[in-house]
């Protein structure tokens, strides 16, 4: 699975289009109507459903932990998140895909801390980070401008090769 | 998230439906070691049937329970797991550390 790259498309049509944009505060309660929105905006994109499952978690945990972080648990702070429809390119193919940029003004984050936990501990706690990259086939983190900056990427695949021979 | 507690021949169950998410897990947290560290109860019953949806802090919640039943000599048992509750033990690799059935006819009988 790829972790990182995801190069946008050179050419004649845009390489991305805003689905939607959103901006919330740091609060919990908040968690859902993202959730919701990010499952109707995969919907429209036509995931499957274990993808849309994916793609919502993976958003959810990502902003638990700039909740949780980024903000240390401090209620109506600023976040951005903004989802596009991109075209990327994949080892020479085309291929669609839906990319979600959080973007908060809180603590600078250590990338070198930003490992999940093993998982043969049985403990509760550090398992966001685990979900989001089991999920997601890109996951970048930046900090510009004072911002902290997570890209997550979820590439729209072909139905599976045996769903396909199924209906041929 | 709600949760609506039952008593069954000594046990607690508790219904749980909605979200258990990050503004809702400690509330679950909070019954749950309630019943088990407080009022000692031997077996505690989850009924996840109706629950949408739960993020790493609910899995971290319910793992807290699981600990405090372990520490107490008690039983935390849960059944009815969605499609995405399932996903996510899956995903946190913890389905074979939790007690889990199908249906509450099972979870009591066993």
């Amino acid at each position: 699975m790829k972790k990182s790259g995801g190069k946008l498309r050179k050419g004649g049509k845009p390489d991305s289009e805003i689905l939607v944009k959103l901006e919330m505060e740091s609060n919990p309660e908040s968690l859902c109507i993202v959730r919701a929105t990010i499952e109707r905006a995969s919907e429209v994109l036509h995931f499957r459903e274990t993808e849309t499952r994916a793609i919502v978690r993976s958003v959810d945990e990502a902003l638990a932990n700039v909740m949780r972080h980024a903000y240390a648990g401090a209620p109506g702070k600023p976040i951005e998140i903004t989802c596009r429809r991109v075209h990327v390119s994949e080892n020479g193919r085309g291929l669609g895909g839906m990319e979600i940029v959080l973007q908060d003004r809180g603590t600078k984050i250590d990338p070198k801390k930003l490992r999940g936990r093993r998982l043969d501990e049985i403990r509760p706690g550090g398992l966001g980070l685990h979900f989001i990259r089991e999920c997601m086939d890109v996951v970048e983190f930046s900090r510009k401008k004072g911002k902290n900056q997570l890209r997550l990427l979820k590439y729209l695949r072909p139905a599976d090769p045996e769903a396909r021979s199924e209906g041929e | 998230m709600k949760i609506a507690a039952r008593e069954s021949q000594g046990s607690t169950i508790f219904d749980v439906s909605g979200d258990i998410d990050l503004a809702h897990s400690p509330e679950m947290r909070k019954a749950l070691l309630g019943e088990i560290k407080v009022k000692k109860i031997p077996k505690v019953f989850l009924n996840l049937r109706e629950v949408r949806y739960i993020d790493s802090s609910g899995i971290a919640s319910l793992v807290e329970g699981l600990k405090a039943s372990r520490d107490m000599g008690s039983r935390l048992i849960l059944y009815g797991l969605s499609t995405t509750v399932r996903e996510v033990m899956q995903l946190s690799r913890l389905q074979k550390i939790f007690e889990i059935y199908d249906s509450e006819e099972q979870a009591l009988a066993s």
